[in-house]
């Protein structure tokens, strides 16, 4: 699903180059649920937001289901979001003046699906995620992990390929963390690739595989006994 | 680009800003609201200059006799001159092809006029059929005198506003008998002049009549010509000029009057007077214009500031949707669609409550000064449209930028 070979990624920084990604090779199956670690500064967004072709790679090839994503214009870099990715942030970056469904509802704008399609669609979005209840309300008006459900909600409605979240449980106590983890293991359990950037111990147990970055290069990558989020609730 | 998902998107994200919404709207609200009551009031001291000027035809050349200064030929200098008919017909008959309309004037400065138990003093002035277009009368009923009232020396009178107000109130004045040193005369006609009250407080007779009935026998007082219009003023400036020194030529000679004496025979032409109403009413319309402009500009700059706030505003908004697959033309027309929208509404709020106001406004100031203050719609719609096109424009720049950043850097902005 996702194949990296020798990506390098820099930040000029003043005068100085940043060298943050130094050669990371990485391959993820169809299906997997793999956690990304690493201490803070370790270039785990950096990756991820590559991956979410948010940012570019300064050398390295990436391939996405098979597509090669390398020099994309603008509006072909949109297209490729909107059908391949899901992301899901750890400040939810949801629309506050939308509702709930609005916000589910928007890649399906952007897809060019028709307004009663998105409806329904992101309806039954919000009820996968158990939000079914709070369609109407603004974002203000729900807790971190409702909004989190919703950000959820809005990553699956557009069917991606691949589902990105980047810190996803940061701003969550931890009751609420493992809550949003189960939801994110029953998505995975239906066969969504779903790659999880963390850097809490707890929440890289719940996957099925662990890629440790340090200073820009992978040192470890194994896969794991996935622990089952619920477990903890 | 404008399809009914993309006005309700925009319903939406106004409805949810409000307040952002307002502010825009309150800058393109007054933006045009000032320009359209400065633009009125404008054209409305242009109206009142017009109206203050405009009381007499605009190309008109007076000829006045008096008493010569200057020795000529022998003769000694305080000698009166005294225009007579055959003056007045030489000059009509060899300048024919240069002259409109014209009339001769014998006058009684003050003469008592009375009707029924009601009397007053006017000006009277005996004068050809042609001075109704001289002095622009506008007839309120009846009619003014004609040539035949001229040659059968009619008793017959065309009487001020001013002067059937005071003398008939509320009656019907035409056809009543009015009587002057004790001879009837039949008033035809009630008149409105745009002179105002000054110059509706005369009343017209026929001039061969005034000659009679006040013992005037040839003499006339001065001679009125209009010359024809022109396209443009230095045109007609430059034959006013010819016209007047010609007459002013051929009367001095026929009189003996020294061609330097300036007092012996005057021959004035309203021309002057023009020219000054031109140049003024440009003054104004400059004036005008140049404020209009400039608050058209601090329109203009206080809608790009907002747009420019707005889409600062709304930076991580745009990355957000570009996330989501938002391609750069949609954030451009998303924004745009919303700005011109909200201009195009708040221009015609501004727009109508400026009429309103004129509208409403405008009766109730008609000073000397301002008349009839009224905007020219098709300026106001085109500076709206401008303002709109501005605010778009302001609104685009930004956009673009917005529309042209990572997605990545867009999503840090806080
Ligand atoms: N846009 C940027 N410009 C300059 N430096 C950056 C930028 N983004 C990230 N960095 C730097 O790159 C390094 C890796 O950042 P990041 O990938 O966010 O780390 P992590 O997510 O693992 O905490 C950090 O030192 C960070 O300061
Ligand atoms: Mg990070």
């Amino acid at each position: 699903m996702i194949d990296i070979k020798d990506l390098h990624k820099s930040y000029q920084v003043g005068k100085n180059k940043l060298h943050v990604l130094k050669g990371i090779n990485f391959h993820v199956e169809e299906g997997e649920l793999v956690a990304i670690m690493g201490s803070s500064g370790s270039g785990k967004s950096t990756l991820l937001n590559i991956l979410g072709i948010l940012d570019e790679a300064d050398e390295g090839s990436y391939h996405l289901d098979g597509t090669e994503i390398k020099n994309l214009t603008e509006k072909t870099a949109a297209r490729y979001r909107n059908k391949f990715l899901g992301f899901i942030f750890q400040s939810f970056n949801l629309i506050n003046y939308k509702s709930a469904l609005d916000n589910v509802a928007l890649p399906l704008f952007y897809q060019g699906m028709s307004g009663k399609e998105r409806t329904a669609r992101a309806n039954d979005y919000l009820e996968r995620v158990g939000l079914s209840d709070w369609a109407t309300h603004l974002p203000n008006e729900l807790s971190g992990g409702q909004k989190q459900r919703v950000a959820i909600a809005r990553a699956m409605a557009s069917h991606p390929k691949v589902l990105l979240a980047d810190e996803l449980t940061g701003a969550l106590d931890s009751q609420t963390s493992y809550e949003i983890m189960d939801l994110i293991q029953k998505i995975n359990d239906e066969g969504k690739t779903i790659l999880v950037v963390t850097h809490e111990p707890d929440i890289a147990q719940m996957t099925k595989r662990i890629v440790n970055l340090k200073d820009g290069i992978i040192i470890d990558d194994k896969k794991i006994e996935q622990q089952k989020a619920l477990a903890n609730v | 680009m404008f399809s009914l998902e993309r006005w309700q998107e925009v319903f939406q994200t106004i409805g949810k800003n409000k307040l952002r919404t307002i502010l825009t709207m309150i800058s393109v609200i007054t933006g045009i609201f000032i320009l359209v009551v400065l633009l009125g009031v404008g054209e409305g001291m242009k109206n009142g200059i017009k109206s203050t000027f405009q009381d007499d035809a605009e190309n008109e050349i007076s000829v006045y006799d008096g008493v010569t200064t200057v020795e000529y030929k022998g003769l000694n200098p305080g000698r009166k001159i005294q225009f007579k008919n055959e003056d007045f017909e030489q000059i009509s008959r060899t300048h024919a092809s240069d002259i409109d309309k014209k009339s001769s004037m014998y006058r009684i400065w003050s003469g008592l006029i009375s009707y029924k138990d009601e009397s007053g003093s006017y000006r009277i002035e005996g004068v050809l059929p042609d001075y109704e277009f001289i002095e622009k009368v506008s007839l309120i009923s009846g009619r003014f005198l004609n040539q035949q009232d001229q040659k059968a020396t009619e008793k017959y009178m065309a009487i001020g506003k001013k002067v059937k107000d005071d003398l008939f109130g509320d009656n019907k004045a035409l056809g009543k008998m009015v009587e002057v040193s004790g001879i009837n005369f039949k008033v035809i006609g009630v008149y409105t002049d745009p002179g105002g009250e000054r110059e509706e407080s005369r009343v017209y007779i026929p001039l061969s009549t005034s000659q009679k009935v006040f013992g005037g026998g040839q003499n006339i007082r001065q001679m009125n010509f209009t010359i024809p219009k022109r396209d443009n003023y230095d045109e007609a400036l430059a034959e006013s000029n010819r016209i007047v020194s010609k007459i002013e030529r051929d009367l001095k000679s026929i009189h003996k009057v020294a061609p330097s004496d300036a007092s012996g025979i005057r021959v004035r032409s309203t021309i002057e007077e023009t020219k000054r109403f031109y140049d003024l009413t440009s003054v104004i319309s400059l004036f005008f214009w140049s404020v209009g402009v400039a608050t058209l500009f601090a329109g203009i700059i206080g809608v790009s500031n907002i747009m420019l706030i707005i889409v600062k505003e709304r930076t991580k908004e745009i990355g957000i949707r570009k996330a989501l697959g938002a391609k750069p033309f949609s954030i451009i027309g998303m924004v745009l669609h919303e700005s011109i929208f909200v201009t195009t509404i708040a221009g015609f709020i501004g727009l109508i409550l400026g009429l309103i106001l004129l509208e409403n406004l405008g009766p109730l100031i008609d000073t000397e000064f301002i008349k009839n203050p009224e905007v020219n719609l098709n300026i106001a719609v085109t500076t709206l449209g401008l303002l709109v096109i501005a605010g778009a424009l302001a609104g685009f720049f930004p956009a673009r930028k917005a529309a042209k950043i990572k997605p990545i850097v867009a999503l840090r902005d806080e």
